[in-house]
């Protein structure tokens, strides 16, 4: 322990203070970019027609696809959680399911099965079967956790099973509603490879064209300074819906199971939902990919090529991995054990940049090792923060539950029989938090594989990823070359894909 | 003339039975506690009777009008039947106000008026309306999902084990609270719980539920004192149990010769004594020197428990009566202030009278 600015900190502490210093890096850039560019020279690089016109394709993206993803991923949530819908238990992951298909993927597959397709129709309806999963995970939860005895309450009260589903049912899903919606909506802003292919200009693929034809010049970090702004405008948008309502259970013991609605004579209809989705969302990928290898036979399997670019692609997302679980522990542990206003702010910090699109941190990353440290400019040291800096939050979630199911008791009774702090907090809480730590590690690496914009941007030349390396083919319109790296990037996601899914019946207390 | 009946209600999940034929009529106005050890299929019938599930066969009438016949049952919201749940389970997103106008149309013109006088009824503070559900105490969340019922003007009102979480304390005065509530407005009223205590201090007339089944039905005085078997007996309150030889109202047993409360049988049976009918003496320590019909025992070990100690008295063969000295001690209720040492030979006095079991038909 010290003294420290007269309060006592802890190493760890420190430690996490530090890491979030770091994690400031990217928002710090912006700031400092837009401060050193002056107003004269940024105002008209801001208030021009194409930002405005980036500016309503991005809201009209926004205001679609969020809602529709919202209804779609509600219908999913009651079928498979609260009706008897044949099978649902298998419609519940094939709904999860679409997520081990990177959202660039998708795009590929549609224009490859409609290449007519484009605008904001297209972007809408490609964006909305990537994202939908990450709102059907917390609703089908929120769905599962429900108290079916408020349900009974409603309708000793007079009301009708639809009245009973608006005034009761639908005002407790509000968080999973809100917080599904944002993830989403932060996918839509900072999502790059589908809306190119797709061909829908955001601020993403927009900042990506003015860097790689000015190279950093003051026009891209504008962009990136309004595409900042649009993020932190979101995240206030959805503080401010979530509300401060208390929606936990009111009282102790432990809910009645939900009754299954009967469908009766809709099951068929109902049933006609999942199966159209799973057909749209896994059915069309899993078509493109199958045609494309048939198409491009043995031919297109250039093991020496597509085998460094898998090497690359593990190397790295083990690694940062890594780095990312092991720089989030000291967070985790102050949040779990030492709770108060600095761990709060902290997190808080965290979390923000967490939220900010990749290529944000890639421009941050590449300024600033431009003028700062130039030996490290597209290093794999770079490139491996950028990493860290976009995942930290995955790894913080994850990390934060397994050190929660270590009380505390155990850790003073490690150090009650002679160990040191750091001993026990290594011996026993990390022990007990690995398989948390293990599914963070998961997460992140999940992210890395199917990670294309910044890696795009950072990448040490001559080094490519299964992400990049389809790019580059899908770039040059060779589907076929391409269907192996998107393969090969399907089959790595299946199995945290099917992690998430498992944890989030986990979480559920199911 | 019964409001509510229930006429061979039954109810299975997959092969497990709920309910094995249920009848139970319902006066108006009265007060009905179904009570039961947990399993016992009482929660299935009380969301029967709420319109929550449907039985499989049976009859289910409120007021000559059927709700439910076999699968064909009126839905829970067309039924006019209060219910409380347990906890409450208030809604958490709405306010008290909320709560209890949750059942009311929105725009009624004396709606406000209204929620005041269902606090008033429920004898809550107004100024509570504002508030959020969990920032009520356990009581205070409880009259609240009571008003919020009562707001319907229910014909019947189901209350599924709503003093189970409150605290020893609380949960005795608003239960009295409630019974007096429904009471003065007349509301028919069922209870559900699995504590017998509050079974019989809160209804006029008690059933008790074993394996899907009612075992029995009648006043809770009655049931407590002349319960038709053991089980029932056992499940009311602590209970002696012993066998006796009867002949013209007395019964020769382990405790001497004692008034039973069947004049009629004869020879062996089972009779059963509360403990609370049995009194302690201190006797000399010579035992000879007492009144030799006496009954006495020793007292092994004591229990405090406050105001009401449990002692366990081993008996000690009665030289009067051939009848053999009970194997098993007995279990004494005695006043804290005057309980002998452990270790003190006591003389046993009966007050009372002993309960006949029926004979079991084999």
């Amino acid at each position: 322990m010290r003294r420290f600015g007269g309060t006592r900190l802890s190493w760890v502490g420190m430690a996490a203070v530090l890491v979030s210093l770091f994690a400031l890096l990217p928002l710090g850039f912006v700031v400092w970019v837009g401060w050193q560019t002056g107003w004269e020279t940024a105002a008209p690089l801001i208030f021009r027609p194409r930002v405005g016109e980036l500016l309503v394709n991005t809201a009209l993206l926004e205001l679609v696809t969020v809602p529709v993803c919202g209804v779609l991923a509600l219908a999913l949530a009651w079928l498979t959680e609260r009706s008897d819908l044949p099978g649902a238990r298998t419609w519940a992951a094939l709904a999860v399911a679409p997520l081990a298909v990177p959202a660039f993927v998708h795009s590929y597959a549609w224009m490859t099965v409609t290449p007519s397709l484009h605008g904001l129709a297209g972007a809408a309806l490609v964006s909305t079967i990537a994202y939908f999963p990450f709102m059907y995970l917390p609703l089908s939860a929120a769905l599962r956790r429900l108290d079916p005895g408020m349900e009974d309450a409603a309708s000793s009260l007079g009301l009708g099973p639809w009245a009973v589903f608006f005034r009761v049912v639908l005002p407790q899903l509000r968080l999973a509603l809100c917080g599904g919606g944002l993830l989403v909506g932060l996918h839509l802003l900072a999502e790059y490879g589908l809306y190119v292919m797709i061909r829908f200009d955001t601020f993403t693929t927009a900042i990506v064209d003015q860097f790689q034809s000015t190279y950093n010049g003051p026009a891209a970090n504008m962009l990136a300074g309004v595409l900042v702004v649009c993020c932190f405008g979101l995240l206030g948008l959805e503080a401010r819906l979530r509300g401060h309502e208390r929606y936990a259970r009111v009282g102790t013991g432990a809910a009645r199971m939900p009754v299954r609605t009967r469908l009766g004579r809709w099951t068929v209809l109902a049933w006609s939902l999942p199966f159209c989705t799973s057909l749209l969302a896994l059915g069309v990928p899993l078509f493109t990919l199958v045609r494309w290898l048939i198409a491009g036979g043995a031919a297109v399997w250039h093991l020496d090529v597509l085998g460094a670019a898998l090497g690359q692609t593990l190397v790295w997302a083990v690694a940062g991995g890594v780095l990312t679980t092991v720089v989030s522990v000291p967070m985790a542990w102050l949040s779990i054990r030492k709770p108060g206003k600095l761990q709060r702010v902290v997190e808080a910090c965290n979390y923000m940049v967490g939220s900010l699109p990749g290529v944000v941190v890639a421009l941050a990353l590449v300024t600033i090792t431009v003028r700062v440290a130039l030996p490290l400019y597209q290093t794999v040291a770079t490139i491996l923060l950028a990493y860290m800096l976009m995942f930290l939050p995955r790894a913080l979630v994850s990390l934060r539950a397994g050190i929660s199911q270590a009380p505390v008791e155990l850790e003073h009774a490690a150090r009650s029989l002679g160990r040191t702090p750091t001993q026990a907090l290594w011996s026993i809480t990390l022990r007990l938090a690995a398989p948390g730590a293990a599914a963070g590690m998961a997460m992140v690496a999940l992210g890395i594989t199917n990670e294309l914009t910044a890696t795009l941007l950072l990448a040490p030349t001559g080094t490519q990823t299964l992400a990049t390396a389809f790019w580059a083919f899908s770039s040059e319109i060779d589907y076929a070359a391409a269907a192996p790296y998107a393969l090969m990037m399907v089959l790595l996601s299946m199995p945290m894909t099917w992690l998430l899914y498992v944890q989030s019946k986990k979480t559920a207390g199911r | 003339m019964s409001f509510l009946e229930l006429h061979a209600v039954r109810k299975s999940y997959g092969p497990a039975v709920a309910l094995a034929g249920v009848d139970l009529q319902v006066a108006a106005g009265s007060r009905t506690a179904i009570v039961g050890p947990s399993g016992s299929g009482k929660t299935t019938l009380l969301r029967i009777i709420a319109g929550f599930e449907a039985p499989d066969a049976g009859r289910v009438t409120l007021g000559g009008q059927p709700l439910a016949d076999g699968p064909n049952a009126i839905p829970a919201h067309r039924r006019g039947i209060g219910f409380v749940p347990q906890e409450g389970a208030l809604f958490p997103h709405l306010s008290v106000a909320d709560n209890v106008g949750f059942g009311l149309a929105r725009n009624a013109p004396d709606r406000a008026q209204r929620i005041i006088e269902l606090m008033q009824m429920v004898a809550l503070d107004p100024a509570m309306l504002t508030r959020r559900p969990h920032e009520l105490s356990g009581g205070q969340q409880q009259r609240v999902a009571l008003a919020r019922a009562l707001a319907q003007r229910p014909r019947l009102m189901l209350l599924d084990e709503p003093f189970s979480a409150l605290d020893t304390g609380l949960r005795a005065s608003t239960r009295k609270a409630v019974a007096q509530l429904l009471g003065a407005a007349g509301i028919t009223t069922i209870l559900v719980t699995h504590d017998q205590a509050e079974a019989l201090s809160f209804a006029d007339q008690v059933a008790v539920m074993r394996a899907g089944r009612l075992a029995q039905v009648g006043s809770p005085h009655s049931l407590y004192l002349r319960p038709t078997d053991a089980a029932t007996a056992q499940f009311l309150g602590e209970t002696i149990v012993l066998p006796a030889q009867l002949s013209q109202g007395w019964a020769t047993c382990a405790l001497g010769v004692i008034a039973v409360n069947d004049g009629q049988r004869k020879g062996s049976a089972q009779i059963m004594l509360r403990p609370e009918q049995l009194q302690l003496a201190p006797v000399p320590v010579d035992p000879m020197d007492t009144d030799a019909e006496a009954c006495l025992g020793v007292v092994e070990d004591i229990d405090f428990g406050g105001a009401l100690c449990g002692l366990t008295v081993r008996l000690l063969g009665n030289p009067q009566t051939d009848a053999p000295s009970a194997a098993a001690p007995l279990l004494v209720r005695s006043p804290a202030i005057h309980i002998p040492p452990v270790g003190s030979t006591v003389q046993i006095t009966v007050m009372g009278q002993a309960h006949v079991f029926d004979e079991v038909v084999a």
